[in-house]
């Protein structure tokens, strides 16, 4: 009891003691601005050309881009030198790229520097606008309205940075990263059970083919079998696993912490092609009857035809649509959900000025953090169950045969 | 001019309105969707497994409408 009193003080002093060392050097002209809670949820959601571990550590990735004047160039992200916004890469063939915000352009148009100086300008014009009437500062407001006009011609308004070439950017982002390595995993994983299936013929399963094998199975049996059907579920079997395992997996990795913040299945772009590959499916597996009741529902009175038609045509569309959208959105608010219970603490410790508040908020947003988890995995696996049973049921309305 | 600008920014703080407002309906569809569930399991224990699964598809595309309304409201506030 006497030592894990003495461990507690211990670990307490200890905390206080590294934020204090960390106080002395923010006093010491260390530039750190306030923290601000949605800069820090965005970089965390959206995708980058590295993989940030921590501070200043980065695992470097491919950047491939190519300009119709200077053609494909591939180096690594870690070529982007200096720190803030806007970095800059300088290649052996004399380009020199940009890199803010996510965003690669060529240097040596200004990119950078219109950026700057038009978001100033921008907010001087409209406040020169909207408060001429007052008599505060009229003299300055007219002053940069008249420069800026000016200025403003020659450029576009809402184009920030898309000065110079056409820059098409192929890199291998963070999520590219994360999707080809759980795609790698996966084509591990399960050639390897499907050759212990095959060497093991008559024997019961080992090993991951013995833990995966409830899933395949039911898989086959709850979702596949009774939405296509007994015959044709073969046809679709492969797909359905490939996307529940794919989904699964990735849904996973971006709730592993302290590797870089994976957001492989929040992201529009990936979910998008899944969703256009049910889409793609449904429509060239689509028998006589699917269209048949797509264009003229049966049993609908003549005087509602017209307007349940449409709504059936835009179904058609929609559907695929609204699965991209449910998974990006189930998953990308669950990493958001758990990424503010993180910036409360900040939030409240405001940055190393009111330690008290920041450990007490710490204790319940943790235990908050740790329920958020538990709940996260809950749909990381719901996510995927619930996308393969929908494309099950889609695939099984386009190939259903006729009333019996 | 002036009420315009007013409303600009009044919008931004409007996103947060509507993310409580899509918290609501989630919460009310599938709360009812619960309870009809629970309801039927009492009725019948012996197919609660069924009724279980079929609770859990219907919660997830509710709540899929309702996460779009938070992603509308995300966008609104963030840019």
């Amino acid at each position: 009891m006497n030592k894990r009193i003495a461990l507690f003080f211990g670990l307490l002093v200890a905390t206080a003691a590294t934020t204090a060392w960390a106080e002395d050097s923010h006093e010491h002209g260390h530039e750190q601005e306030a923290f601000n809670p949605s800069n820090f949820i965005i970089h965390h959601i959206a995708d980058a050309h590295e993989i940030h571990l921590w501070g200043d550590v980065h695992i470097p990735l491919p950047i491939i881009v190519y300009t119709a004047e200077h053609g494909l160039d591939v180096f690594m992200s870690s070529a982007f030198e200096g720190h803030g916004d806007v970095r800059v890469a300088e290649r052996p063939s004399g380009v020199t790229y940009e890199l803010s915000h996510g965003h690669i352009a060529v240097a040596g148009d200004h990119a950078g520097h219109d950026h700057g100086s038009h978001e100033g300008h921008d907010h001087a014009d409209h406040d020169g606008q909207s408060h001429d009437d007052h008599a505060h500062e009229d003299h300055d407001h007219a002053d940069h309205a008249g420069h800026d006009h000016g200025a403003h011609e020659g450029h576009d308004h809402g184009d920030h940075g898309h000065h110079g070439p056409v820059v098409y950017d192929l890199s291998i982002t963070k999520s590219i990263f994360g999707m080809l390595l759980m795609l790698g995993l996966m084509v591990v994983l399960f050639g390897r059970m499907a050759g212990s299936y095959k060497s093991r013929q008559g024997q019961a399963p080992t090993g991951m083919s013995n833990a995966l094998e409830p899933l395949v199975l039911f898989l086959r049996d709850e979702i596949a079998i009774p939405n296509i059907g007994k015959e044709k579920a073969d046809k679709f079997l492969p797909f359905l696993m490939t996307v529940f395992f794919f989904i699964f997996f990735a849904n996973l990795l971006g709730l592993v912490p302290f590797i870089g913040g994976f957001n492989v299945t929040g992201t529009l772009g990936i979910t998008m092609v899944l969703a256009a590959l049910v889409f793609l499916i449904t429509t060239f597996n689509g028998n006589k009857h699917y269209w048949g009741h797509l264009f003229w529902p049966p049993g609908v009175p003549l005087f509602v035809m017209p307007i349940i038609i449409p709504i059936e045509i835009v179904g058609m569309f929609l559907k695929p649509i609204v699965l991209m959208i449910r998974l990006t959105a189930n998953i990308s608010a669950g990493h958001i959900i758990i990424l503010s219970f993180v910036s409360l603490i900040l939030i409240f410790g405001k940055g190393g000025e009111a330690m008290a508040a920041g450990y007490g908020i710490g204790i319940f947003s943790t235990a908050f953090m740790i329920f958020m988890y538990c709940l996260e995995l809950l749909v990381a696996f719901l996510q995927a169950f619930v996308f393969t049973l929908l494309a099950a049921i889609y695939f099984g309305e386009a190939t259903h045969e006729a009333h019996h | 001019m002036e009420l315009l600008t007013i409303l600009l920014e009044i919008g931004q703080g409007l996103a947060g309105l509507g993310a409580g407002a899509a918290a609501i309906g989630a919460g009310l569809g599938v709360g009812r969707i619960g309870g009809s569930a629970l309801e039927a399991m009492a009725r019948q224990p012996e197919i609660a497994g069924d009724i279980r699964s079929n609770m859990i598809v219907a919660a997830a595309l509710v709540e899929g409408v309702a996460l779009f309304g938070v992603i509308v409201c995300l966008l609104v506030a963030l840019g």
